[in-house]
């Protein structure tokens, strides 16, 4: 897919292109890094069962370190796509950064890689027109109150050095999100996403929304503030982990006790069948990050319970004389596993038995961020379970409650299974990012409004 | 950016636009006393927008080149004709704008200080917050941004706004003995107005590294906020969080037509509720500002070409109008304001909040202090959740004061509050005058499918709210 009337351009020779381009601006003394994110997208977002707002985004940046000694600085710009205009502006922000190093003081974290590692992974997979897609999942609606956005297209990154390092990652993907309402905010939301399209994978998950509008449609039950037996199903377990991942596992905000997860440094512990890895290999994350590390296939962070590792960026390496794992700036996991256990999933509302089977939650945040406790909203399919049925969806509730309790004292099983879910963010650029996660029963999570 | 008139275009359209954004930025900072690297950005992109045939395109491109806008007008006039017959809405029905005219923010073409100024003005403040060993990390930072927008359209509209945003914070983090506190400068980029170095002086910038670590080291020894049903006296650093979760978002009209429901979520609000909804008390005003000229997001035209200008969207506590652009007005046949707004050359413009304003009272902070018997303080936000009707919330701040007996009394560490909405407003029981308002606002406002980060400003007095269920951290 491409803007129409242009010509198709291979964005790995592109890239390539642009990196001899910095190379050759050099002056003597000075190296760079450079990092491409680039996407093509088509984006169709619907409500109501029709197209609201369907379009393209074709966008380009390149991100531009220039060094001399222990002075740096970043120039991020958009580029065109055109060679020869880009290169002039590739050519001005070198210049640019050259005039700026004097006025910098020497940066005593800076860290860059002494290894040349280069890398190249291409997923090269084929998508139908996006419009063909509407067609499909707007028929499949049949006429009922559809709202959710299809993303598709190529994205890629790149990395390069003045050391001659080169990396290279590029996938096609599709990310359909929808939600199927019955009325107000009683919905159930599904997601379907991959590297090419499969129509009977959607007509399948499309039926089971089906079956679950039915359930949703069911008088609504309104739960008293109060502690109550819980199943968090993967979709649900992905919020609390996205919150997890919002400072918990990185190296710098443990060092600073600014991590929720601090206190695992003094012994407080979860449950020991609790087991988090930041597992590369089995996302969809390049496996090199911003200065051009290359990351680890899996690095450790939660084994039988306890703290056992974080993520730690070059400049918090250098900082707190730790080892860098490949961490981006944020430290923040782009491919986070969870350890499945026991309980098999099907086998889940009748270990729940009655309480409430929460099929997402919404909006979380710290209440206590020393004390990793958190708040948040259950949303959409959410139901109240007895004797291991479903008797109705219930209003959204409040919790308010800590992770030490609910994957720790609280937890009575992890189901076997896990879930892969490719991350469906779309600020600034689609993100490149998955999670993979069981579903939890807990024995008691407590419920404040 | 194209500065004079553009080449014309061969579309088959009723009607078509080209929305240029150039925007750059400079970011300083520096971190326990070591600066940290220099970050530059330069950002420029065009979106061509497409009516045919009842349908609506968009493309979004960085190659503002001739060739590069007759393929985005080509490309969003693909999608119009290719969805036009699933539509949902009828674009014959939509006004097609002619805005014409200009803009720039307050103090533009001021200097501003060189990069050697800017890193010691921060590395002096930086200095004075690391003045404890209890004090584990700090930083001081500043984030300078321009831009310029430029609509043009078919039926005749050109509109250029420039634009400079300042964004300077300062933020502290204290630990000792488990407890660990945070504490910044009206919260993490809570400071974010449009103008020069005058908004470094309004917010007392210099000198307040030193002053939030003091305060980081109380909150250490302080003891935690109590629970119970008691009147909470908010901060303007928090009332904007308030303002922003529990009646922007709610208010935005295409929230209420439905939008957002499978990202952002819906709204508590319904369409009939305009002109009779009793949203809060008789104290609570609220306006669309747009013509603050200091206020982060103030503007001229809004992105689909409005004209941009002050209305009350509560007046006296009833409900009078939602915050929905040209397009959301005409789906739902509500009067709004001009909030189309996109955060950049590569999103669609979607209702957003721009500036969303309390309008002052006429009660001074002691008096405030004053007429309650047992209450908190509260002060600059750090904790923010509300449900996707926008109805139950629960937010935290970094610091809290108890008032006994119309006196404020110590300070309390991890002070939260939870209620809901459509309950909350109407407890509004006292609203400060102009000396108690401070205009902020947030840089980071999310939203919308795909995803958009987005700049909005409030301006709000300090307020008092009575019966408000309040407790602490953690025991």
């Amino acid at each position: 897919m491409c803007l129409a009337g242009k010509p198709e351009v291979n964005m790995e020779d592109y890239f390539q292109s642009l990196a001899a381009i910095v190379q050759n601006a050099l002056q003597a003394g000075e190296r760079f890094t450079a990092s491409l994110d680039a996407e093509e997208t088509d984006f169709v977002r619907m409500n109501r069962g029709k197209v609201r707002q369907p379009g393209t985004v074709a966008q380009r940046y390149l991100t531009l370190r220039l060094i001399r000694d222990a002075r740096h600085g970043e120039h991020s710009l958009s580029l065109t796509g055109d060679l020869g205009a880009d290169a002039s502006a590739v050519r001005d922000a070198v210049a640019g950064l050259r005039a700026v190093l004097p006025e910098l003081a020497d940066d005593p974290l800076l860290l860059l890689p002494t290894e040349v590692r280069s890398s190249r992974n291409v997923r090269d997979t084929s998508l139908p027109p996006s419009e063909v897609v509407i067609d499909e999942v707007l028929a499949a609606a049949g006429g009922l109150d559809l709202v959710g956005i299809y993303a598709a297209g190529p994205v890629w990154r790149g990395f390069a050095n003045s050391e001659g390092q080169r990396n290279w990652h590029a996938t096609n993907t599709f990310n359909l999100q929808w939600s199927l309402y019955h009325r107000a905010d009683k919905a159930v939301k599904t997601g379907h996403a991959g590297f090419a399209w499969d129509a009977t994978a959607f007509e399948h998950k499309m039926a089971q929304a089906r079956e679950r509008l039915a359930l949703i449609s069911r008088p609504p039950r309104t739960l008293a503030p109060g502690k109550y037996r819980a199943y968090l199903a993967p979709s649900a377990m992905e919020e609390i982990a996205a919150l997890l991942c919002w400072g918990g596992f990185s190296g710098r905000a443990l060092a600073t006790k600014q991590s929720a997860l601090a206190r695992m440094q003094n012994g407080e512990s979860l449950d020991d069948r609790v087991t988090l890895t930041e597992d590369t290999e089995g996302g969809v994350a390049p496996a090199f990050q911003a200065e051009g590390f290359a990351r680890p296939s899996r690095v450790p962070l939660v084994a039988g319970g306890e703290l056992v590792g974080s993520l730690v960026s070059p400049r918090t390496a250098r900082e707190f004389d730790l080892a860098e794992n490949g961490a981006n700036g944020a430290e923040m996991p782009e491919s986070l596993a969870m350890a499945g256990g026991t309980l098999a999933s099907d086998d889940a509302l009748a270990a729940l038995d009655t309480g409430l089977a929460v099929g997402n939650l919404w909006y979380l945040n710290y209440s206590d961020r020393p004390a990793c406790r958190i708040t948040g909203m259950t949303r959409f399919a959410t139901f109240w379970v007895e004797n291991g049925k479903v008797v109705a969806p219930v209003d959204v509730l409040r919790f308010d409650d800590t992770v030490y309790r609910m994957l720790g004292t609280s937890l009575e099983a992890l189901t076997t299974e896990t879930e892969f879910i490719l991350d469906a963010g779309t600020y600034q650029s689609r993100q490149l990012a998955s999670v993979r996660l069981p579903g939890a029963l807990v024995s008691e999570m407590a419920f404040t409004l | 950016m194209p500065d004079g008139p553009l080449p014309s275009f061969d579309v088959r359209a009723d009607f078509w636009s080209l929305r240029f954004v150039d925007e750059r930025c400079e970011s300083y900072a520096v971190r326990k006393n070591v600066a940290m690297p220099y970050v530059a950005s330069t950002d420029r992109g065009v979106m061509a927008t497409v009516y045919v045939d009842g349908g609506y395109g968009y493309a979004a491109t960085s190659d503002t080149s001739a060739a590069g806008l007759a393929s985005a007008l080509e490309r969003a006039a693909h999608w119009a004709r290719a969805t036009a017959r699933l539509a949902l809405v009828d674009t014959r029905a939509l006004p097609y704008a002619a805005p014409r005219g200009e803009f720039a923010s307050p103090s533009f073409s001021d200097r501003f200080p060189s990069r050697r100024e800017w890193y010691d003005l921060l590395h002096e403040e930086s200095n004075a917050a690391g003045c404890d060993p209890r004090i584990v990390d700090w930083e001081a930072g500043v984030e300078v941004r321009t831009a310029t927008h430029r609509l043009v359209t078919s039926a005749g509209g050109d509109v250029i706004q420039r634009y400079r945003f300042l964004l300077p914070g300062l933020s502290v983090t204290a630990h000792a003995d488990g407890v660990t506190q945070n504490r910044s400068l009206n919260g993490y980029r809570g400071i974010c107005q449009q103008g020069g170095l005058e908004i470094l002086a309004r917010f007392g910038f210099v000198g307040a590294g030193r002053k939030i670590a003091e305060d980081a080291l109380e909150l250490l020894a302080a003891p935690n906020c109590p629970s119970g049903t008691m009147d909470v006296l908010l901060a303007p650093d928090q009332m904007i969080l308030q303002i922003h979760e529990s009646i922007g978002h709610p208010l935005e009209l295409d929230r209420i037509l439905g939008d957002e429901r499978n990202f952002a979520g819906t709204s508590f609000v319904t369409a009939d509720m305009f002109g009779v909804y009793r949203y809060g008390s008789d104290l609570l005003n609220i306006t669309f500002d747009p013509t603050r000229p200091e206020e982060l997001a103030s503007y001229a035209f809004d992105d689909d070409g409005t004209r941009a200008e002050k209305v009350h969207v509560i007046r006296n506590g009833i409900l009078e109008r939602p915050l929905g652009g040209a397009i959301s007005q005409a789906r739902a046949e509500l009067p709004g304001v001009a909030n189309s707004r996109a955060d950049n050359w590569n999103r669609p413009p979607i209702d957003r909040m721009a500036n969303l304003n309390l309008e002052p009272g006429d009660a001074s902070f002691a008096d405030l202090v004053a007429g309650i018997e047992h209450g908190v303080l509260m002060e600059t936000n750090c904790s923010w959740s509300i449900d996707d009707s926008r109805n139950k919330f629960q937010f935290g701040c970094e610091r809290g004061r108890m008032i006994e007996n119309g006196q404020l009394k110590h300070v309390v560490k991890n002070p939260n509050y939870r209620g809901i909405s459509a309950s909350f407003w109407r407890n509004l029981a006292r609203v400060g005058n102009a000396d108690t308002l401070q205009v902020l606002g947030t840089p980071y406002c999310g939203k919308g499918e795909p995803s958009q980060v987005i700049r909005v400003g409030h301006a709000s007095p300090a307020c008092v709210f009575t019966d408000v269920d309040v407790f602490g951290g953690e025991a």
